[in-house]
């Protein structure tokens, strides 16, 4: 009888592993086939809509369409690749990705590693808590609490420079998630993220959170490149970007997202 | 290499919240596997099941899950609130406790019947016997093994810096989203974590030849 579960079970394992077997797919090239030209990989983080995120097994967002565009106005092809923010910059520079797009701010710390190309985007950060809280409604009222960021972003940054002037506990995540749900339930007080991002979360998702004050900085996102050794890359990128913007297929991506500004 | 020096003494602050974690959740583990061990020697069956549940539970999913269980799961109903240090020490102390409760029972069960006769001719109660003649020479012969689970344990301590806390493993991340320094902040964390592991085995062998079974 024993022998006979078992076996049983067994069979049963197979036949749903051979069911896995067949649906796995990544996505890959845009186009499937390799041209003559070089396959450049685009590093994202798929955790931040409106500009990055996932639906089935397809990556939408601003940045993934604004990148494809760019790519198809200049000729070249992309791959993306997935992964942590904070990972996306030590990829470049392990040689595994050559193109950043990911919301990313410029920064002077960011630019002695990578090249920046022309804004694209202006974002700034903005102070959030849990809906319903009047406790908080600006910086100075963070004394005592606890602050969750994002590893690796200038959110992260800005709360560790203004830490001892506030007087809060800092938290470090690795995802929107996380961070999320470390104020939906309670572990934190507050966090902060990029207004855009935020508000689109907000109005998108059942988030139970507001955004409080203004926002806290003007941030510009730029798309990145592996520092001094990408200027032909780095000049096709500008170029596509300017002329995405010429022929209103930049406003068109945009207003996909966040809907007429 | 400046960029270690500059590091260093964040790294250090993570490697204190490291040993802290681990030593809390390690004798805690301890107490936990001792109570599961005898639950599952006890003559009640009900005891006994209950153990076997637990242990079963825990070894058979990944600690990881039992982490994003405990901080994210729990803590999102409306009754249940801990902080992320609480979540984290119940994780690694309850994980332990499961490998130090399998490793106690076969350690007891090891010992020869003999001695629990000559107890009971002595006139000695099962209790006693269980205190004074059984578990101390079952530690003794469980202390390689014990050492063993606990480099495991503190290792495991690395995976609690994805609900942020801010251990050794965070502050290394930290420290490399602040200066992409990778390669030279991971050897920096590494050879830390290297040198308490090795003095764990150190203690462990010198516990080892001192309290030999003769």
């Amino acid at each position: 009888m024993k022998k006979i579960c078992l076996f049983s079970f067994l069979f049963a394992l197979m036949v749903l592993l051979a069911a896995c077997g067949s649906s796995g797919s990544d996505e890959g090239n845009a186009s499937g086939e390799e041209g003559d030209g070089k396959v450049y990989k685009v590093g994202i983080d798929t955790t931040y809509p409106p500009f990055e995120f996932q639906e089935g097994d397809e990556y939408k967002g601003i940045d993934v369409d604004l990148i494809r565009a760019i790519a198809e106005d200049q000729g070249f092809e992309i791959q993306l690749e997935a992964m942590d923010f904070s990972g996306i910059i030590p990829a470049m520079q392990a040689g595994e990705l050559d193109i950043a797009i990911a919301g990313m701010s410029i920064t002077d710390e960011r630019k002695e590693k990578v090249d920046f190309s022309d804004p694209y985007f202006e974002a700034g950060l903005s102070l959030v808590v849990a809906d319903g809280n009047s406790e908080i409604t600006s910086l100075e009222d963070l004394k005592g609490k606890t602050v969750a960021v994002k590893k690796g972003t200038t959110g992260a940054t800005f709360a560790q420079e203004n830490k001892d002037k506030y007087g809060y506990e800092i938290v470090q995540v690795n995802d929107s998630t996380s961070m999320f749900q470390e104020v939906g339930n309670g572990t934190a007080d507050a966090l902060i993220e990029d207004y855009p991002v935020i508000s689109y979360a907000i109005a998108e998702s059942d988030l139970k959170l507001q955004v409080v004050g203004d926002r806290l900085n003007g941030d510009n996102y730029g798309i990145a490149v592996l520092k001094g050794e990408n200027d032909e890359l780095l000049k096709k990128i500008n170029d596509g970007l300017a002329s995405l913007k010429e022929s209103g297929k930049y406003d068109e991506i945009l207003n996909t997202y966040l809907g007429e500004q | 290499m400046d960029v270690i020096i500059e590091s260093f003494p964040y790294l250090l602050e993570g490697l204190k919240v490291t040993i802290y974690i681990f030593l809390v959740a390690i004798i805690l583990g301890f107490i936990i596997g001792l109570i599961m061990a005898l639950m599952r020697l006890s003559p009640w069956k009900v005891l006994n099941w209950i153990a076997k549940i637990f242990i079963d539970a825990i070894r058979g999913t990944p600690i990881l899950v039992q982490l994003f269980f405990f901080y994210y799961g729990l803590n999102s109903l409306e009754f249940i609130s801990m902080d992320r240090t609480t979540a984290g020490i119940i994780t690694v102390a309850i994980n332990a406790g499961a490998y130090f409760a399998e490793i106690i029972r076969a350690g007891i069960q090891s010992m020869d019947k003999g001695q629990t006769e000559a107890a009971r001719s002595l006139g000695l109660t099962s209790s006693q016997n269980m205190r004074h003649i059984i578990l101390p020479q079952a530690f003794r012969r469980m202390l390689p093994t014990f050492t063993n689970q606990a480099i495991i344990s503190f290792k495991d301590t690395s995976l609690l810096s994805v609900i942020g806390i801010a251990d050794l493993t965070q502050k290394g991340q930290v420290e490399i989203a602040r200066t992409f320094e990778a390669f030279n902040i991971w050897l920096a964390v590494g050879v830390m974590y290297f040198i308490i592991i090795y003095l764990l085995s150190l203690l462990s062998s010198f516990l080892e030849r001192r309290y030999k079974l003769r």
